[in-house]
């Protein structure tokens, strides 16, 4: 039992390594998921900001959450293709006839997923430091955001798993994550969904994107937390645990 | 002692309507180099993925050193090694890297080396450190070949090992299963190719319709050829002659 604990780990290791490698050699996929966002929060800072009434003094400050999202909502397609192309290629084949551990390979390309996210979330802060975002939140809070974000790339990343494992073409394997991208629209990530219809408003206000958003706000910017943070965990569970289980039974039935 | 490596009783298998084996029976003797013959979609790719654990039999029994292929997969996995039809190499990777990557799931003690070792074996030292996809369809098959060696498994795989490749990589491909047969590790490999066949392998079995139609040493083979005809000049049948004959025969049924 030791020693297969210790393969497992072997195992997850040598596939973060693996895909970590294709990560570093392609790194013009950081730049696709990092570009539209950034171009997002350019265009919303410096083009509607001054039209857009959120209460606040600084767009940007409101502005990064929601930007946070959309980038990780986008660098999951990219798990989905890599998955894809690894069940497509003969070299999944390789590993299944060898005596590692099958969920070892699956875990790799989660690791991987956190790994890259918190990449391009990194490089995206990067860009909002410049563009005047300002935080006064010290090291707990930005854990917890940390936290959280780590959370929802986890719950996202398994929904790209069920795509990846599922697809029968690339484009398939990443045209799922286009409404998630899109999801921040219809939140509290750009305008306070006080200004919309009745409809959207209610939609809004009860999807998943806008309890996370305003709880990084909030941490973000050194206020309490409200119900929201519950929210938004529960959201993050539920979808991660949901999507897990499927996930999971669409690999047992393709290997 | 068990000197069947591979034993293979009444394997069937089926894709939704389409019955692929029909009940196929074959042994490997250990350390021998068994080719499965068929024709393109004959189904020796669908054999070779349930002996390799990738596919689960619809009936019949197949076990690997007395292994059996459904119920005791880690075992027959801790013995085999496949090189499927397609190269199964990390195009993004060079190629030490992708020896170094399988010698860790292994759990080789030193992976570099063995990773160093391989690279001399199949003279790929130069391009060790270029990415896989960058490497000719002879380099990529071979670096395949060099994956699957990794960690000395006892059976290996060969899925039409030499499908593709031109004459001289052909010839390379043959001579490092002629090696690997006189270390004692044994061998089975598919091919469309009747020279392949004859100058490989010990025994040969021809998989036609879903089921093994002849099997024996390419002597055994030719005896079943139609009685020699009197001729001026005694003409040896080459297999392609036997399989042709055997089929007719089947078909004329
Ligand atoms: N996954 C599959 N689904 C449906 N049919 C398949 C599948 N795999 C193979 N076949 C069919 O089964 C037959 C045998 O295939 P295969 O074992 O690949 O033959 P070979 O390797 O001898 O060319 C072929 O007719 C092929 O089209
Ligand atoms: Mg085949």
């Amino acid at each position: 039992m030791e020693t297969a604990k210790k393969h497992f780990f072997i195992d997850i290791s040598v596939m973060l390594g693996r895909s970590m490698r294709h990560i570093f050699r392609s790194m013009d996929t950081i730049i696709t998921v990092t570009i539209t966002p950034i171009a997002m929060m350019l265009l919303f800072v410096y083009v509607f900001g001054g039209a857009i009434k959120t209460g606040t003094d600084n767009y940007v400050n409101y502005l990064l959450p929601g930007i946070l999202l959309m980038a990780i909502a986008s660098g999951i397609a990219y798990t989905a293709f890599r998955l894809f192309t690894d069940v497509q290629k003969g070299i999944f084949q390789r590993f299944h006839t060898m005596p590692i551990s099958r969920s070892a390979l699956l875990w790799g390309h989660v690791l991987t997923s956190l790994v890259s996210n918190a990449i391009s979330v990194a490089v995206i802060i990067l860009v909002a430091l410049i563009m005047g975002f300002r935080s006064s939140a010290g090291v707990l809070p930005w854990l917890a955001v940390a936290g959280i974000l780590a959370l929802f790339t986890l719950a996202l990343t398994w929904v790209a798993a069920i795509a990846g494992l599922s697809a029968k073409t690339v484009d398939g394997a990443s045209a799922f994550s286009y409404p998630l991208i899109f999801l921040p629209f219809i939140s509290s990530a750009f305008v306070p969904t006080e200004s919309m219809p009745t409809v959207v408003r209610v939609f809004a206000e009860n999807q998943p994107v806008t309890s996370i958003v305003e709880s990084i706000r909030a941490l973000l910017a050194g206020q309490p937390l409200h119900n929201d943070i519950w929210i938004a965990l529960a959201w993050c569970v539920g979808i991660m645990l949901v999507a897990y289980v499927f996930a999971m039974r669409v690999y047992k039935k393709k290997v | 002692m068990q000197t069947k490596s591979i034993q293979v009783k009444g394997l069937r298998k089926s894709y939704k309507h389409l019955e692929v084996l029909k009940g196929v029976d074959f042994e490997v003797e250990q350390g021998s180099i068994f080719a499965l013959l068929g024709s393109n979609g004959a189904g020796k790719t669908t054999v070779v993925k349930i002996l390799t654990t990738l596919l689960a039999p619809d009936g019949g029994t197949a076990a690997i050193n007395g292994f059996d292929v459904s119920s005791q997969q880690d075992e027959v996995r801790q013995a085999i090694s496949l090189t499927g039809q397609f190269a199964a190499v990390d195009e993004i990777l060079t190629g030490r890297e992708n020896l170094i990557m399988i010698a860790k799931l292994r759990y080789l003690k030193n992976p570099r080396q063995v990773a160093e070792d391989m690279l001399k074996r199949f003279g790929l030292t130069e391009a060790a450190d270029r990415r896989a996809s960058t490497y000719s369809g002879g380099m990529r098959r071979r670096l395949d070949i060099a994956l699957s060696l990794v960690g000395k498994p006892k059976i290996i795989f060969l899925d039409e090992p030499t499908t593709g490749l031109d004459p001289e990589a052909r010839i390379e491909v043959w001579k490092v299963v002629k090696e690997l047969a006189d270390g004692g590790t044994t061998v089975l490999l598919t091919t469309q190719y009747l020279e392949e066949a004859e100058q490989l392998a010990d025994r040969i079995a021809i998989l036609h319709e879903g089921r093994i139609i002849a099997s024996g040493t390419l002597s055994d083979l030719k005896k079943l050829y139609p009685a020699t005809k009197v001729e001026y000049i005694e003409k040896q049948p080459s297999l392609e002659e036997i399989f042709l004959s055997i089929i007719g025969k089947k078909e004329a049924m």
